[in-house]
């Protein structure tokens, strides 16, 4: 596998590693909300460069575009959820230290242990030359199933987060018998209902 | 199948070159336009580069306790980012770089614009820049996945994410015949994302100017600079996906584009300026109840046509 990469790709992900990890330390550094959000995204996108130095350009771009998105939606939560509304005031991303250490460590065990050990299967036919239309017929093809579920999974969390963040329900919107013809609503949105 | 890119036909540093002053020129074009629309003619091209010169040279001012960083990381994002998005828009029939992603690749620069203008308003440590800040990021939420379906539509009726491929596919029929929803959706996400006309509420007077209203100097020349730029690309990308590009007869190709690209602008700053600028609760909610199941709609007659043979 890494003999078909130029130097220049090798040199390009190992930089962009140590640049995402660098960048997922610091979220755990800095002490600003913002900062640490950012530092997150800033480790997304050197993981979107890795994949685009290893020509899987549809992976890269949609990692940018997934990541940038939920970083500020993310933003938008943190105004829902926190304490600190605006996440203004200095806080630190590390909570249960001690836990959080374990955690981490078991999972980086298991991930180089499986990494190394596992004998990963190589390919035997070319390369395709349209990475992004390959990559289509895998996801409406033979994995359809998996990415319905995950897709329904993340649909249904996202539901969840909002529900749980708003304190207001139909009742209190269209009265106790929920009879009223216009909803009651603290901000009146642009559509007549 | 992938043709040369500008890239390889021009060299790498002059093309980045070429694509840089062509968005520069973009920018101005749409500054121009709105100024003649707002004041009439007079001095419409000059004033935008003689305010440019005056920011350039006019001393920055700060807040108490600005985050520095995060504050200049959008600064200067926001037109690095509308240029990016240029990157992919076919000039005289190429792109600076073609992938097989074009169209996710707009997409992506658009989102990190919505991040890097939330930034803008974060730095500086102000309320009025915040509370612009996060107009900007609920109307970002709810105009983006309007944007994304009509982006796909076009993707969907030429069978290809690659801008040329888009461009190639409408040889017998502009898309906007059979996708004015998307066209126009497209259009007016553009503007919700360059948070002008009717969606300025992010930078609106109510707020003291929002997100720009502590920008100054070089600061404030760059987040207008980038809006501009941004808007002048998107109407180029919507002359490529819906007015079939550089197709057009007896002028040659490119000045085909150069004019499609001027008639968006132009009909564009004509509307949006004609337009009250809509309370952020207003547009967002059209956004998600309006606009989201239209342009699904527009998809779904898209891909029926599809499955039919319409566009082969």
């Amino acid at each position: 596998m890494l003999s078909e990469l130029s130097g220049w790709a090798i040199t390009a992900v190992a930089a962009l590693g140590v640049l995402s990890v660098a960048a997922g330390v610091a979220v755990f550094v800095v002490d600003s909300m913002a900062r640490a959000t950012f530092a997150l995204l800033a480790s997304f996108l050197a993981v979107a460069g890795i994949l685009l130095a290893l020509d899987l350009v549809y992976l890269a771009v949609v990692t940018a575009l997934m990541m940038t998105i939920e970083m500020a939606i993310m933003a938008v939560f943190m105004i829902m959820f926190m304490m600190n509304p605006a996440g203004l005031m200095p806080m630190t991303m590390v909570h249960n230290a001690k836990g959080s250490a374990v955690t981490g460590a078991g999972a980086f065990v298991v991930l180089t242990v499986g990494i190394w050990t596992i004998d990963w299967p190589t390919r035997d036919t070319s390369r395709p030359a349209d990475s992004t239309r390959q990559l289509g017929e895998a996801i409406m093809g033979s994995h359809m199933l998996v990415m319905l579920v995950i897709g329904i999974g993340l649909f249904t969390t996202i539901l969840a987060g909002t529900v749980l963040a708003t304190s207001r329900g139909r009742y209190d919107r269209f009265g106790a018998g929920l009879t009223a013809k216009r909803p009651d609503d603290p901000v009146p949105g642009g559509l007549r209902r | 199948m992938p043709e040369r890119t500008l890239a390889e036909v021009w060299g790498l540093v002059p093309a980045v070159l070429g694509i840089v002053a062509i968005g520069l020129v973009l920018g101005l074009v749409v500054t121009a336009v709105d100024r003649v629309v707002v004041v009439g003619a007079s001095g419409a091209a000059v004033e935008p580069i003689r305010s440019s010169a005056r920011l350039l040279v006019e001393q920055r001012r700060t807040t108490l306790a600005p985050d520095r960083l995060l504050w200049r990381i959008g600064c200067v994002a926001v037109p690095t980012l509308a240029l990016l998005s240029l990157a992919v828009v076919p000039v005289g029939g190429r792109t600076l770089w073609s992938t097989s992603a074009d169209l996710v690749w707009f997409n992506a620069m658009e989102a990190l614009l919505w991040a890097a203008v939330w930034l803008v308003g974060w730095g500086p440590n102000a309320i009025h820049a915040l509370t612009g800040g996060y107009r900007f990021l609920a109307q970002g939420l709810a105009y983006e996945l309007p944007l994304m379906f009509a982006l796909i539509t076009a993707g969907l009726a030429a069978g290809s994410l690659r801008t040329t491929d888009v461009v190639a596919a409408q040889q017998g029929l502009w898309f906007v015949v059979t996708m004015p929803v998307a066209f126009v959706v497209f259009v007016a996400s553009a503007a919700a994302f360059a948070f002008w006309g009717p969606f300025a509420a992010p930078a609106a007077p109510d707020i003291a100017g929002g997100v720009t209203s502590e920008l100054s100097g070089v600061d404030r020349l760059l987040v207008e600079a980038g809006r501009a730029v941004f808007l002048g690309a998107s109407a180029a990308m919507a002359a490529a996906l819906f007015l079939g590009g550089d197709s057009g007869p007896w002028l040659p190709g490119p000045l085909w584009h150069l004019l499609k690209t001027l008639a968006v602008v132009a009909a564009l700053v004509w509307v949006g300026r004609r337009m009250p600028m809509l309370r952020p609760d207003r547009t967002v909610e059209v956004g998600w109840m309006v606009l989201v199941p239209l342009t699904l709609l527009q998809a779904l007659i898209v891909a029926v046509l599809v499955l039919n043979g319409f566009y082969a």
